[in-house]
């Protein structure tokens, strides 16, 4: 039920895009319509690598999150000065650059984190989601919602990165944020495998819950 | 650098830390151009190739460049420029006087600056200190580890194409599952190492 008036929602969003409209329906599709993780399958080498743990995922959402946003804001602001040609290029340059500010705060603030996050951070660079945001949206849009766009993408991106954290510390290690729950996990779901088959059955539900929303609201205009 | 070093660098880098299967490096093309045998053997082909390549430039460039000004905390953004002119370049070059393998890799080629596997394994051999060859090997290596597990992963999913399963696996989470089965056996791999 609560899946159906989310829907409708969206429909009525997309009918009149004045401003107030525009930043809810921005924020809704980076959140639920357009998750990057469950709906675009973007970034799946992070997802997969880092959320061993809920502290993790958590960790590696923000930071991209922190990335995203950034670098939307300054490819959007820079948007008619960049020759076509070359976009792709110069939009890299940009993500590397942030990239790098956030992974040194990384190490400089919190190094505990950034030693388990480990390679995955300088690997933010070739996440398929910025350098998709950046072509989709923000060379496209103002500065404003470019920075919108990257704020929801980026919480998108780290609420699945939780659950799927949540999910494999609870079920692999028996634990909650490094505090045991359960006596013992299996520690094949903290395994590479069990990420693989962890984010299937995600993606799984998601695609049936959509399914489910969607035959709902036929059934009903039907009716 | 001894024949055996070089065998057990071999076998971790494609059996025991196989780059797709246990370090999660390169997950975007191995979902995405794995529907067909032909089109995985190619992808991998392409990766061995750019990975080497890549592998090689990168250490020079981290060696005689970045060390000596003292500018190493810019290696991500050296790197991944260094491996999208890099492909740029072999593409221009392959187009020009190796049309043949051209036609097979062309269309894999852009992909691959944005595979995190090229710009990972970069970063690894500097993080490990590798030595020039060691480098290399270890690209190469990755690169068949690589091809090895996008391979088979593409002959699994060739088969599937007629099993039946429930609808709201249709498309991505089926294949998601088949990679978490397949990585479960190279858990088996995991304990392998010489020397």
């Amino acid at each position: 039920m609560a899946e159906n008036t989310k829907v409708q929602t969206k429909t009525e969003a997309e009918a009149k895009p004045k401003n107030s409209g525009k930043v809810k329906e921005i924020f809704l599709n980076g959140l639920i319509f357009q998750n990057p993780i469950l709906v675009l399958f973007l970034g799946m080498c992070a997802t997969l690598a880092v959320t061993t743990s809920l502290t993790n995922g958590i960790g590696m959402g923000l930071s991209t999150t922190a990335v995203l946003i950034c670098s939307n804001v300054v490819i959007s602001l820079l948007r008619k000065v960049i020759p076509k040609e070359v976009r792709i290029a110069c939009y890299v340059v940009v993500i590397a650059a942030f990239v790098t500010i956030v992974d040194l705060m990384l190490q400089a603030y919190v190094p505990a984190l950034s030693e388990s996050l480990g390679l995955f951070i300088q690997l933010i660079v070739v996440n398929c989601i910025i350098l998709g945001r950046a072509e989709a949206f923000a060379s496209k849009n103002g500065p404003f919602y470019a920075a919108v766009d990257g704020l929801s993408m980026g919480l998108g991106f780290t609420l699945a990165l939780c659950a799927m954290g949540f999910i494999r510390e609870l079920l692999g290690n028996g634990a909650i944020l490094g505090h045991q729950v359960l006596p013992q996990g299996a520690s094949m779901i903290a395994a590479p495998a069990g990420g693989f088959i962890v984010l299937g059955l995600l993606v799984a539900l998601t695609q049936y819950l959509k399914t489910r929303a969607a035959d709902k609201k036929k059934g009903g205009n039907q009716a | 650098m001894s024949f055996f070093s070089l065998f057990s660098l071999a076998l971790t880098a494609i059996l025991a830390e196989n780059f797709v299967l246990v370090k999660f490096l390169g997950i975007c093309p191995f979902l995405g151009v794995s529907k067909k045998t032909d089109t995985a053997v190619g992808m991998g082909m392409a990766v061995v190739f750019v990975m080497g390549l890549a592998s090689m430039v990168t250490w020079l460039v981290n060696e005689y460049f970045l060390i000596p000004l003292d500018l190493a905390y810019m290696q991500t953004v050296v790197f991944i420029l260094v491996i999208a002119a890099l492909v740029q370049f072999v593409e221009l070059f392959l187009k020009k006087f190796v049309p043949a393998l051209y036609t097979a890799l062309g269309i894999y080629l852009p992909l691959i600056t944005t595979n995190c596997a090229v710009l990972g394994a970069a970063l690894i051999n500097v993080q490990n200190g590798y030595t020039f060859i060691q480098s290399i090997a270890f690209g190469v290596f990755s690169g068949l580890g690589f091809t090895l597990a996008i391979v088979l992963f593409a002959s699994v999913r060739e088969r599937l194409e007629f099993a039946k399963f429930p609808k709201a696996f249709a498309g991505f989470p089926q294949a998601l599952v088949t990679a978490g089965l397949i990585a479960m056996a190279f858990m088996g791999f995991s304990g392998l190492s010489i020397g």
